[in-house]
């Protein structure tokens, strides 16, 4: 048993410092960093040193000192804390919110691309619907229906942000249906499913894959800004965009409340952002940021 | 000679402009029946519940809401093409009265934040195509990455605090009342649109002057001996600005709803500051009228886009008959 499992280890362990050591300086330093906020924000609890709700008021609006890293908000909370819990929040409504909308969406798209005709007719006709507002404020409409709170955001996010992925993998399907392989797949008589999901989607959803860094990054600042405007998460659950509103009133005495929890949103936004041009790099794919 | 192309031309907007219909079309659908999903029934919330059925039905009657949803669509159509897009609940005004007023400072707060990205991004990117993969380069593409990152509301109140309260340069919040005050009072709000617009600037453009870089009179041009900078400023980005028309086109819903928080933030009475109020009040007409709007502005955008692109670059046109 032992032995048998030895040998596989080893072969997976180089075979993982390889593919490490083949990666771009930028997608290391990003990858370094994201593990380091994921990190943080999973051990939360044991390196805050406060809880996120916990008020003292002797110490309000104090600047940032070695007892508060950060300085420490109206109620006398302490912002370090607060933004490492709030880590957890932005970085878990980023993750669902891009890559759900990712999946359906680039199936959605690789369907459009391969079947054409009248499918696709209707699947662009709704990617030119949806694209024509903009994102933010078909979101806000959205919410303006269905009410404010996390629980509606996913729901307003699912319904708008695969178009994105849908037309990213429609393009690459359009371009990939019309290859040799993809031909040769359908001589042999597989099933449509078989050809899509197995031999034109991995060819096709690179860019997607690229792109979904870069919206990764958009929800995060999307989910802050809604909640800065109100409309998201509600204090004094901690998340960043709603820190930064509640520091908004406090701008002119304590500059600090404001500006660290926007540093963390630039923080993992960097790192995603370096990810996404290591990994467009590593793909052969162009990273636009956006488009 | 010259007036078979106009034709062709002509031809090719009329088309272009032809096919933007249904995509209006679909917007007023999406728009319409989303306020139809809205739960509960507005009458009984408005009035808190203290209502018979009769009176209930005698209202709705009133506002012709009992009829068939088809026709109460194309009711809709109607006004709205005639420029009448319902009341607003709350400021008991005509919807486009309301819009009209706050349309132009959301005009000229999107031209003066085009305007810096412009300004910010263009030697940017020659700086940075022409320092290819040196230091520099990487140097801008790094600030690049930052810029993108940042939360355009949290750039707004760090400039409010640092440039407007702490130096007291430029105004706040509010709009001003003369052209002067209106130009000072968009600095702020156009610069922070900017910080976020101009990072994608940057990288569309140095990645279209890197592909016009290898293009043939490029190489022409070097075998003529000129500089490098010569190159680049007269044979590369003219040749490159072209597809960046199409980047800001394309990121005009973008850069709208960048807008809008930043319209928030100053308090810039604009298209989005209005929308957010109205969000705020559950004011179900001002918001279907403004997405409206928002949703037109996007679609003429890219209309105007790719009018332009095309009078520009015949290439376009030969492939588009």
């Amino acid at each position: 048993m032992t032995v048998a499992c030895i040998p596989s280890a080893r072969i997976f362990s180089t075979s993982v410092s390889r593919e490490v050591g083949s990666w771009s300086t930028s997608l290391k330093i990003g990858c370094a960093l994201l593990l380091l906020i994921v990190v943080s924000a999973m051990f939360a609890p044991l390196i805050a040193g406060y809880g996120p709700d916990f008020q003292n008021f002797d110490a309000v609006l104090q600047r940032p000192t070695f007892s508060h890293l950060l300085g420490t908000d109206s109620l006398g909370r302490d912002i370090f804390s607060r933004v490492l819990f709030g880590a957890r929040l932005d970085l878990q409504i980023g993750f669902i919110a891009t890559y759900v909308p990712a999946i359906y969406g680039v199936l959605i798209g690789a369907l459009a691309g391969y079947k054409g005709g009248k499918v696709d007719t209707v699947v662009m006709g709704v990617l030119n619907i949806a694209m024509a507002f903009p994102f933010l404020v078909l979101i806000i409409g959205i919410l303006a229906i269905l009410g404010p709170g996390i629980q509606n955001i996913y729901i307003s996010v699912f319904l708008v942000a695969w178009t994105m992925y849908a037309r990213l993998a429609r393009a690459d399907m359009m371009v990939e249906r019309t290859k040799d392989y993809m031909t040769a797949a359908r001589v042999l008589g597989f099933p449509t499913r078989r050809i899509i999901l197995r031999h034109g989607l991995p060819n096709a959803i690179s860019s997607s894959i690229v792109f979904s860094t870069s919206d990764f990054v958009l929800n995060i600042l999307l989910v802050s800004g809604l909640s800065f405007l109100g409309l998201g998460v509600q204090p004094p659950t901690p998340e960043w965009g709603a820190m930064i509103a509640e520091g908004k009133d406090f701008l002119f005495q304590a500059w600090w409340i404001c500006t660290m929890p926007g540093l963390a949103v630039v923080l993992t936004g960097t790192a995603l952002s370096l990810i996404g041009d290591g990994l467009a790099q590593r793909l052969g794919e162009r990273h636009h940021g956006f488009v | 000679m010259l007036q078979r192309k106009v034709m062709i031309y002509l031809q090719y907007a009329i088309k272009r402009v032809l096919h933007s219909v249904p995509v209006i079309l679909g917007v007023t659908l999406f728009v319409f029946f989303g306020i139809q999903c809205v739960p509960g029934d507005p009458i009984r919330i408005m009035t808190r519940g203290r209502i018979t059925d009769a009176a209930v039905a005698g209202i709705y009657a009133h506002l012709g809401m009992n009829r068939p949803l088809p026709i109460q669509y194309f009711d809709f159509l109607r006004k709205a093409v005639a420029g009448n897009l319902g009341e607003s609940i709350i400021q008991h005004a005509p919807v486009t009265m309301l819009i009209g007023e706050k349309f132009w400072p959301s005009i000229w707060l999107l031209g003066t934040g085009t305007l810096f990205s412009a300004i910010l991004a263009i030697p940017l990117a020659l700086l940075s195509a022409y320092y290819r993969d040196r230091l520099i380069d990487h140097a801008i593409r790094l600030v690049s990455i930052f810029g993108f990152a940042m939360p355009s509301f949290w750039v707004g109140l760090l400039l409010i605090l640092s440039i407007g309260i702490y130096l007291g340069w430029l105004p706040i919040s509010g709009f001003g009342d003369d052209f002067i005050s209106h130009v000072r009072h968009l600095i702020l709000p156009g610069l922070t649109i900017s910080l976020f617009l101009a990072p994608i600037l940057v990288q569309s453009l140095r990645s279209s002057m890197l592909d016009v870089l290898t293009a043939d009179h490029v190489e022409v041009a070097r075998a003529k001996g000129l500089s490098e900078w010569h190159i680049l400023l007269r044979h590369v980005l003219p040749n490159a600005l072209i597809p960046t028309i199409t980047v800001l086109a394309v990121n005009i819903s973008w850069l709208l709803s960048g807008a809008v928080i930043v319209e928030y933030v100053f308090s810039l009475p604009g298209l989005g500051s209005l929308l957010i109020h109205s969000v705020g009040y559950r004011d179900y007409p001002l918001i279907q009228g403004l997405s409206l709007v928002f949703a037109i502005l996007v679609v003429a955008v890219n209309l105007l886009a790719d009018l332009s692109y095309m009078l520009v670059d015949p290439r376009v046109r030969k492939s588009n008959p």
